[in-house]
């Protein structure tokens, strides 16, 4: 029986290759006869494509092809697709515009893919890139969120008010009926600021045609490579999909950006076949910047209507969604069903309307990024009760307490869609309270004072829902795709186990958390069990990983398979041991026949398998099983963050003095990777939150933050460590009772380092709260000295 | 044009004919083959690209080929020992899951070994301003810390880091 399974904080299998420089990143693969992509980009926001004129660069030694948008037209290569219908409140559908590949009439946004240079040598395609003469007439830009919907230019000529769509969800009768009838209302005005993933590794891609076979390889940073496969196949048209692999080796993180189908490794595939060559572009961080889908930048008044019990009555938002220039692999749905529905929170909110207008802008595309839509609800609703809790001049964890849904109320059906199946909101709120010395924060607070300081504390109280999700669930609200997870347990004739998986790690541990998955429930060490993914030749088809999904619905695939293989392995010991299958027991790794001292381990019945000298007549020889999962539920991840932060009202400067974060994942394999990834996720909300802003030039258009230089990214010495805490509720949709941890702290902690920030300072601010906002915002109202 | 630059790398002697603009990350991963260090901006400000220049700490996308010419260089290739035992700086890293997608991994422990050996004992405080220079996505550098103040008592202890 294995001491490293479910519950272990094992070190990590792939460490080692990891510490040691043995790593294998796309762009560390190198393929013989390889040539090498640069791409044009539109140095402009907006504008007309007059002429592209390549003869300079096709002349510069070593150039083998320079390709446009007439080519792409030419060869009839489909354009990149959005994946998730959205029906606006009208009926009508989306308007989608066109998402060429290489732009064919116009540019939308700076950084656009206008021209492909494939040449010997990278240095040659970067040289031949800058003689690409593009000419264009300038249209004005559309860089502005909430004012996108009655800009005088149309970034889609066929969509003259930029509107992608007018959504909404909820009673919007009955929450106006609240409303008026209601003892206090608080009102907030929220800007969810735009921001740029940033995972390290830069994307990249190989593009592999193989004459001989005519089939394509893709090399590329992938977390989903079989929906690049078909998306690729189905929707672009390079290949049919059995002529298409698509593999995603170490991929260095993702956070959501790594999810979609681009232009450039699109671009990759279709130049190989025209030049013979594999094709291989790896980004440069200022095209990361450009070009890689960006996340939130919401718009929206909220609106939190209370009793005069302090009870919540109605909640009401209206949002401005910016969906940049084009519609990215999964846009749509990300301020529309992954957003709304999650404006329940972790309360008692008997009335709720959303509205959504998603916009067109000319700015890079916007998808899902870490959280994605839950972040932003998130943010609402818990800006709403912090700020009522402050008009009400109440306590803030009691306001939260008093309207928290009981673990006695589960099943709890909000009128947003979501079923919650199951939490204990008080009890995270409890232990992050005793975490956070909430008592002794007056004590902390006076004496802050004392030396000039503002100290401030804010909570948020946050509620995911994740381990997405239940296919025709989904596909009722639009999806494209089903949302099940593969999984497959092949053991090998010596009784070890090599695993495969539909779900991609790109930093999150599979190889080692799923392991100790399958060494729990199949009593094998984890060292004796390989996980293999991310390759489309290797593994069954799979969604991939995104929406903290990995464990709750691909790890709930592996049990299945797991279930199999006992089921299988019983019959095999049966036969063996002569016993009816009905008698034969499976525990740690061995079968034994009730009532007697027989056994055999499943390392045993694995050999039998595979040399059936004495099997059963009925079974096919071999133990491997494949199942498939499809999820009954969302999971439902909720927990408490308190962050405390003291400000220098000299500089503007915030401290996190303090950050707490108590979460409820239910079961938990690895506490070790689940406290990494809860310091992750906190760390990219506190960016958010202080420092992190996609700013684009409103007159111009131009990303004025497209560097390092200038997008701040949260560094070691901006954070302080982190207290982190658990508590569990087993979740009882799914046979692991798992929930899911990915997401939770870039979730939570936007709110709950504004609501501590905005404590200290005794007014509202939008989020990045910088030091020079801190500062103008005192210097223009300074709080009364206490 | 090119230029023959000739350096020692993780012990080796090695020369190559390269572009005057080659870059020292470029000779590595490129010329060399040792993947192990990355690129992960076009502004010096990730890290990723960290190794040891003569025994420093320096960010190989920011040094021409031509200025190691004659130089000892070590990448993270050659932190661990011959027989493949990680170095106490690695192994805290193991032991602290302070690497999560391992990308900025090879650059936060060649700068986190430079570290120690400039400032053997240092302060939670001093390893996170020394760490400024390398950015990690994934783990919010908790865990980096803890590693890098637990791979420090360790390497202060002469047996131990034998």
């Amino acid at each position: 029986m294995t001491t490293d399974g479910i519950g272990a904080p094992l070190r990590r299998k792939e460490d080692y290759r990891f510490l040691t420089g043995r790593g294998n990143y796309t762009d560390d693969i190198n393929r013989p006869g390889q040539a090498y992509a640069v791409f044009v980009r539109s140095p402009i926001a907006h504008g007309r494509i007059r002429s592209v004129d390549t003869a300079d660069a096709a002349a510069v030694p070593g150039v083998l092809t320079v390709l446009t948008g007439a080519d792409v037209a030419a060869d009839g290569l489909g354009g990149l697709i959005c994946g998730w219908m959205i029906h606006s409140k009208d009926g009508s559908a989306m308007k989608a515009g066109a998402h060429p590949v290489l732009a064919q009439d116009k540019v939308r946004y700076v950084g656009d893919h206008v021209a492909l240079v494939v040449a010997e040598t990278q240095a040659a395609a970067r040289d031949a890139a800058e003689l690409v003469a593009v000419g264009y007439d300038e249209l004005p830009a559309v860089a502005d969120t909430a004012g996108a919907r009655g800009a005088s230019s149309a970034v889609h000529d066929e969509i003259a008010d930029n509107t992608c769509y007018q959504w909404e969800l909820g009673d919007q009768a009955a929450t106006d009926a609240a409303f008026a009838g209601a003892a206090h209302v608080t009102t907030l005005d929220l800007v969810n600021n735009r921001l740029i993933p940033n995972a390290i590794e830069p994307r990249a891609a190989i593009g592999d045609y193989d004459r001989g076979s005519d089939s394509f390889t893709l090399y590329t940073t992938s977390q989903n490579p079989h929906v690049h496969r078909l998306v690729l196949s189905a929707f672009v048209g390079i290949a049919p999909e059995h002529k298409l692999r698509v593999v995603a080796p170490d991929v260095g993180g993702g956070f959501g950006s790594k999810i979609f189908i681009y232009a450039e490794e699109t671009a990759c595939l279709w130049a190989s076949k025209r030049v013979g060559r594999p094709v291989k572009w790896t980004a440069d961080r200022s095209e990361s910047f450009l070009a890689d889908a960006h996340g939130r930048d919401h718009v929206t008044r909220a609106e939190l209507a209370i009793g005069a019990d302090g009870r919540f009555l109605a909640l009401r938002a209206h949002t401005t969604a910016n969906l940049g220039a084009y519609l990215s692999t999964f846009s749509s749905c990300v301020p529309t069903y992954l957003y709304a529905p999650l404006l329940s929170g972790q309360y008692k909110i008997p009335a709720i309307h959303a509205a959504v207008d998603g916009v067109y802008t000319t700015t890079a595309p916007v998808d899902a990024y870490r959280g994605a839509g839950r972040p932003e609800a998130t943010y609402v609703v818990e800006r709403l009760v912090e700020v009522a809790a402050r008009e009400l001049k109440m306590d803030p964890a009691e306001l939260r307490r008093r309207n928290f849904v009981q673990p006695a109320d589960y099943p709890y059906q909000t009128p947003v869609i979501m079923t919650y199946d199951c939490g204990d909101y008080e009890a995270s709120l409890d232990k992050a309270l005793d975490l956070a010395d909430y008592a002794g924060f007056a004590a902390r607070r006076a004496d802050a004072a004392a030396r000039g300081k503002r100290r401030g504390i804010g909570f948020s109280a946050y509620i995911e829902a994740c381990g997405i999700a239940p296919s025709a669930a989904v596909g009722s609200l639009g999806a494209g795709v089903g949302l099940w997870e593969s999984g497959s347990i092949r053991f090998t004739p010596t009784g070890t186990v090599v695993v495969h998986t539909g779900s991609h790690s790109h930093g999150q541990g599979h190889e080692t958390t799923f392991a100790q998955l399958i060494a729990s429930h199949l009593g094998v060490e984890p060292g004796n069990v390989e996980v293999v993914h991310g390759d489309t030749a290797q593994t069954p088809f799979g969604m991939g990983t995104y929406g903290s999904r990995s464990l709750a619905v691909g790890g709930s695939a592996l049990v299945k398979a797991a279930d199999k293989i006992v089921a299988k392995g019983r019959k095999i010991a049966a036969h063996l041991m002569e016993a009816a299958e009905a008698d034969i027991a499976f525990a740690d790794g061995k079968f034994t026949v009730a009532g007697t001292d027989k056994e055999k381990s499943i390392q045993e019945i694995a050999f039998a398998a595979y040399v059936p000298h004495n099997f059963p007549g009925d079974l096919e020889p071999g133990l491997e099983e494949t199942a498939f999962y499809d999820p009954v539920n969302f999971t439902f991840p909720a927990g408490t963050q308190i962050c405390e932060v003291e400000v220098d009202p000299d500089t503007g400067v915030v401290e996190i003095v303090n950050f707490v974060a108590v979460d409820d994942f239910g079961v938990v394999v690895n506490p070790m990777i689940v406290e990494g990834q809860v310091h992750g996720g906190i760390a990219q909300g506190v960016g958010q939150a202080l420092c992190e802003n996609a700013v684009y030039d409103t007159g111009s258009g131009q990303l004025v933050t497209g560097s390092y230089m200038d997008y701040r990214m949260p560094r070691a010495d901006d954070l302080p460590s982190f207290k982190v805490g658990l508590t569990v509720t087993p979740n009882p949709s799914n046979p692991l009772g798992v929930k899911g941890c990915g997401e939770a702290g870039a979730i939570a902690a936007p709110a709950a380092v504004m609501n501590a920030v905005t404590d200290a300072i005794g007014q509202e601010i939008q989020m990045p709260a910088t030091a020079e906002r801190v500062w103008r915002a005192l210097a223009a109202a300074p709080m009364a000295a206490e | 044009m090119t230029l023959t630059v000739s350096m020692t790398v993780n012990g080796k002697a090695v020369s190559r004919d390269v572009e005057p603009r080659t870059l020292l990350v470029h000779l590595l991963r490129e010329h060399l083959g040792l993947t192990g260090t990355h690129v992960g901006c076009d502004t010096s400000q990730c890290g990723a690209c960290v190794v040891h220049v003569d025994g420093r700490s320096v960010k190989s996308c920011t040094m021409l080929a031509a200025q190691a010419d004659g130089a000892s260089v070590t990448t993270i290739e050659g932190l661990a020992a011959a027989d493949g035992t990680l170095h106490p700086m690695q192994e805290a890293f193991r032991n602290n899951h302070g690497l999560q997608c391992g990308f900025c991994t090879p650059g936060m422990v060649m700068s986190a070994v430079d570290l120690v050996r400039t400032n053997p004992d240092p302060s939670e405080h001093e390893v996170r301003t020394w760490l400024e220079g390398n950015i990690c996505r994934c783990t919010g550098y908790h865990n980096i810390v803890k590693a890098v103040l637990e791979a420090a008592r360790t390497m202060r202890q002469p047996a131990a880091a034998e």
